[in-house]
């Protein structure tokens, strides 16, 4: 297994020339965040996951965590010095707000760190990014004095953070859950139910655990419009910040599972639990969206986070292993030397950093979104959000599988044993394809809730900034031809499949629904391409050290992974009806 | 207490490296740059002992393209109070003998009651620069310390030599030299990067050290030709026809390993 090493030079390229960096630190709210800081930030970061948390990796996979008797989880003493660490050095504070002591840098960077210690080790990283999720939604609607109460400690760390919203009969229907809040004379609530599914919802890195868990009034409304959220802390907190008595909340057990075994994924019980109301009653669902957009797309850089570290273990042993004697050589040959290959390792390489692209052109719209002064484009920047947070977490997902699956496969015979470590990868990326939302989720997102925006102006407009770069290839000269012809040509299919999508949505949602997974992987592909391309192109024009590769990079997906779009058109529109038509034959 | 640490970005060694087979000098945009992890435990020796001494002034003094103040920035961000780095288009190339002399200048215009090196760096490998400059200040040298001991007045610490230890001790100020034994450094965080940005940076010439790098009296190393590492000959295979044994020998004796 190669050492991680982070991919600072390409996270460099592509905030500063591809998806418009220097943009984001211009902003108002952000003038310490400029290029250079980050890159150096980056650099120290890198230092960091690869020194402190990349070697937690294996030691998580193998020994995992404990359910003891007592309702106490402990997780590998490594873990836990990682974290004390982690917690020391103030790095989970970069991206959190400042006012609650965190270093106010924005989302775009928050990705740039997220990928680094996600590559180093997912299921470490895990506890955090759930945090970080719990102090979004805390920061948004939390009153003063819950946030005064809990903040503080979380953007540190010192408190961990989860989201409670999985039961056994409410998954990706959450509005069927029926966990209980009832109000009492204080104000507060008692929370009685119990949740399924809750990644590191018990654990003994840090002393408290502030759950937000969803729940249901006495008179709520149902489905998810009667859904509200509360602040429910494993410990009740004095009024001078140090913990008093236990709430009445516990892990029943941990699941045993495929992958990210150092992760504690708990089924835990709420038996009048105190809880603290978060924003209004029934508008639980809409504070976890608040948090959805962001969350998913870091669910879909898991993916792309495993996808590198499984490739560069995949290059060293293609370089190392001496198999045969590749086309041409009269000397036994590394296995890199062969074709196959090294279409192998092609198609990971283009595709992790189309990825990488496109994981951080999200983060830059997030945070125009948030901090660009004119209304307009912040507006437009949430459209664009909207529309690309389904495509980066399914996509994103699904690439994870399939790029640590072809990393695997350079392996051999040797990919398959549990010591040469690759396999973990590949089991561990398997969970971000379910949850934060299945991926089947995200395609009926896209098509049902983000195409009929603006009556699917704001999907087409986006294909047509696509589709602006092609005057900036007509004029780059040969070297780009053949990648201005096949983006021509793919983007022409994705916008005829979207206008079939719109057409058809009204009359027939079940075909669009039908159609939509393979529709979103047309998206996927083509937004990566095209940022392949532009990359490409500015590495030209700026004359980087990296030109020729990133060229080859853009033109082999350009002309070799890309056309899968036209071959998923036909699924994309053909319809329900054979996906409905054995429904009459009988179970044998 | 001030102490002047001497750090200096090299090619990162995780890479290949390359010359400029026209110039002979490294080629900086072949490899990534990093700073020298020899002078990154430098560092660490000084703000340890930083850390118990709160009125200790740690100074980084580096020699070497405008480019490389993002790497001698780490050392600021790992904790030291403030930078100085000496630039100026006629050091390209320069040697030990100059080098020594910029640096030494350097450090009687900053100051200094400590100078603490890495033994050699990963580049240049010249492994003489801390002897050089304690000869130009006129102040003791006490080099490639495996431990190091400092207090108000002096300096001490371990030498391993291939047939025991030494201890070693001078009286300040002075320069040493320290190996890779002793500890890696601590790394920079976030803190540290957000203070960095305050810290005094300050960057000297030649002119403002009164340093001539072109003088017809000075000894200076000159480069008279440069060529690529020959490509690796085949193995010599020696069959036993008896006398293998004298062969391995004089095999041995002939290429100095014996």
């Amino acid at each position: 297994m190669a050492e991680y090493r982070p991919p600072l030079t390409d996270l460099r390229f592509a905030l500063e020339h591809v998806v418009g960096y220097p943009e984001i630190s211009a902003l108002p709210g952000y003038e310490h965040a400029d290029l250079d800081t980050v890159v150096e930030l980056l650099e120290s970061y890198g230092e960091f996951v690869t020194k402190v948390i990349a070697p937690t990796n294996r030691i998580g996979d193998t020994e995992g965590v404990q359910y003891h008797p007592d309702g106490s989880v402990t997780v590998p003493q490594a873990f836990k010095d990682a974290y004390r660490t982690y917690v020391e050095t103030g790095w989970g504070s970069v991206p959190m707000p400042q006012e609650f002591g965190g270093e106010g840098f924005p989302r775009t960077v928050g990705l740039a760190m997220q990928e680094m210690i996600t590559s180093a080790n997912m299921s470490f990283a895990l506890g955090p990014l759930l945090t970080q999720g719990a102090i979004e939604a805390l920061t948004a609607v939390g009153t003063e004095e819950l946030q005064r109460r809990f903040l503080p400690k979380m953007v540190t760390g010192e408190w961990a953070g989860t989201m409670n919203l999985t039961e056994p009969q409410a998954g990706s229907d959450v509005g069927a859950l029926t966990t209980r809040a009832v109000p009492r004379e204080d104000g507060t609530y008692a929370i009685t139910g119990q949740k399924i599914f809750i990644s590191f919802g018990e654990h003994d890195l840090t002393d408290q655990i502030v759950h937000l868990v969803l729940a249901r009034t006495p008179d709520a409304p149902e489905g998810t419009r009667g859904i509200s959220c509360f602040v429910v802390p494993k410990f009740l907190v004095n009024e001078d910040g140090t913990l008093g008595e236990r709430n009445g909340v516990r892990a029943l057990s941990v699941e045993h599972k495929m992958g990210i075994h150092g992760s504690p994924t708990c089924v835990m019980s709420y038996e009048g639990a105190t809880g603290y109301l978060l924003g209004e009653e029934n508008r639980g669902m809409s504070i976890m969206f608040i948090m959805m957009n962001t969350a998913r797309t870091s669910v879909g850089l898991e993916g792309v986070a495993l996808a590198e570290r499984a490739y560069q273990d995949a290059l060293a042993y293609a370089k190392q292993r001496i198999q045969g004697r590749a086309p041409g050589s009269s000397e036994p040959s590394p296995i890199i030397d062969f074709p196959d290959v090294r279409r192998m390792l092609l198609t990971q390489q283009a595709s992790i950093a189309a990825l990488r692209r496109l994981i951080l052109l999200h983060g830059v719209q997030v945070d125009l979104s948030t901090h660009h002064p004119d209304a307009a484009v912040r507006e437009r920047a949430s459209e664009v959000v909207a529309l690309l947070t389904p495509i980066c977490k399914s996509f994103g997902s699904d690439q994870g599988i399939e790029l640590t699956s072809l990393a695997l496969q350079v392996h051999g015979g040797s990919g398959y044993i549990e010591e040469t470590g690759v396999a973990q990868h590949y089991r561990d990326a398997r969970i971000a394809a379910i949850y934060e939302g299945t991926n089947g989720i995200q395609a009926a997102d896209l098509v049902g809730r983000k195409l009929p925006v603006r009556d699917g102006a704001s999907a087409l407009e986006f294909i047509e900034q696509l589709q602006a770069l092609d005057s900036d290839l007509a004029g780059a000269g040969e070297d780009f031809a053949a990648i201005r012809s096949q983006l021509e040509t793919q983007l022409g299919t994705l916008k005829r499949t979207t206008q079939w999508m719109l057409r058809t949505g009204v009359s027939d949602p079940r075909a669009v629904l039908a159609g939509s997974s393979p529709y979103l992987r047309m998206w996927g592909l083509c937004v990566c391409a095209w940022l392949l391309a532009k990359s490409a192109l500015a590495a030209a024009s700026v004359g980087d050290e990296s030109a020729a590769e990133q060229l080859v990079l853009a033109r082999f997906y350009a002309q070799q992974i890309l056309p899968q779009v036209s071959g998923l058109e036909s699924a994309a529109v053909a319809g329900a009806d054979d996906l409905y038509a054995l429904d009459a034959v009988p179970v044998r | 207490m001030k102490i002047v640490v001497l750090v200096k970005e090299v090619p990162d060694t995780y890479g290949d490296r390359r010359l400029d087979l026209e110039t002979g000098i490294v080629d900086r945009a072949a490899s990534d740059a990093v700073l020298d992890e020899i002078g990154e435990r430098s560092l660490e020796v000084a703000l340890s002992y930083a850390d118990g001494h709160p009125d200790t002034e740690i100074v980084l003094l580096s020699m070497g393209p405008e480019s490389a103040q993002a790497s001698i920035r780490r050392g600021l961000a790992m904790g030291a109070s403030s930078a100085v780095q000496v630039v100026d288009e006629a050091l390209l190339g320069a040697d030990l003998g100059l080098t020594s002399e910029v640096l030494a200048a350097a450090l009687q215009h900053t100051g200094f009651d400590l100078v603490i090196a890495g033994n050699e760096s990963t580049d240049g490998s010249g492994g003489v620069i801390p002897a050089m400059l304690a000869e130009r200040l006129g102040v003791p040298q006490l080099t490639a310390l495996a431990s190091v001991e400092i207090t108000d007045a002096s300096v001490s610490g371990r030498r391993v030599l291939d047939d025991g230890v030494a201890t070693v001790s001078a009286s300040l100020p002075a320069v040493i030299s320290i190996t890779e034994s002793l500890p890696d450094a601590r790394m920079a965080n976030i803190k540290g990067i957000m203070a960095a940005k305050k810290k005094p940076y300050e960057v000297l010439s030649l002119a403002d050290l009164g340093v001539v790098a072109e003088r017809e009296d000075a000894p200076r190393s000159i480069m008279i030709a440069v060529s690529e590492r020959p490509p690796r000959g085949a193995g010599v295979k020696i069959v036993d026809e008896g006398d293998a044994g004298e062969q391995l020998a004089e095999f041995l004796v002939q290429n100095r390993l014996a």
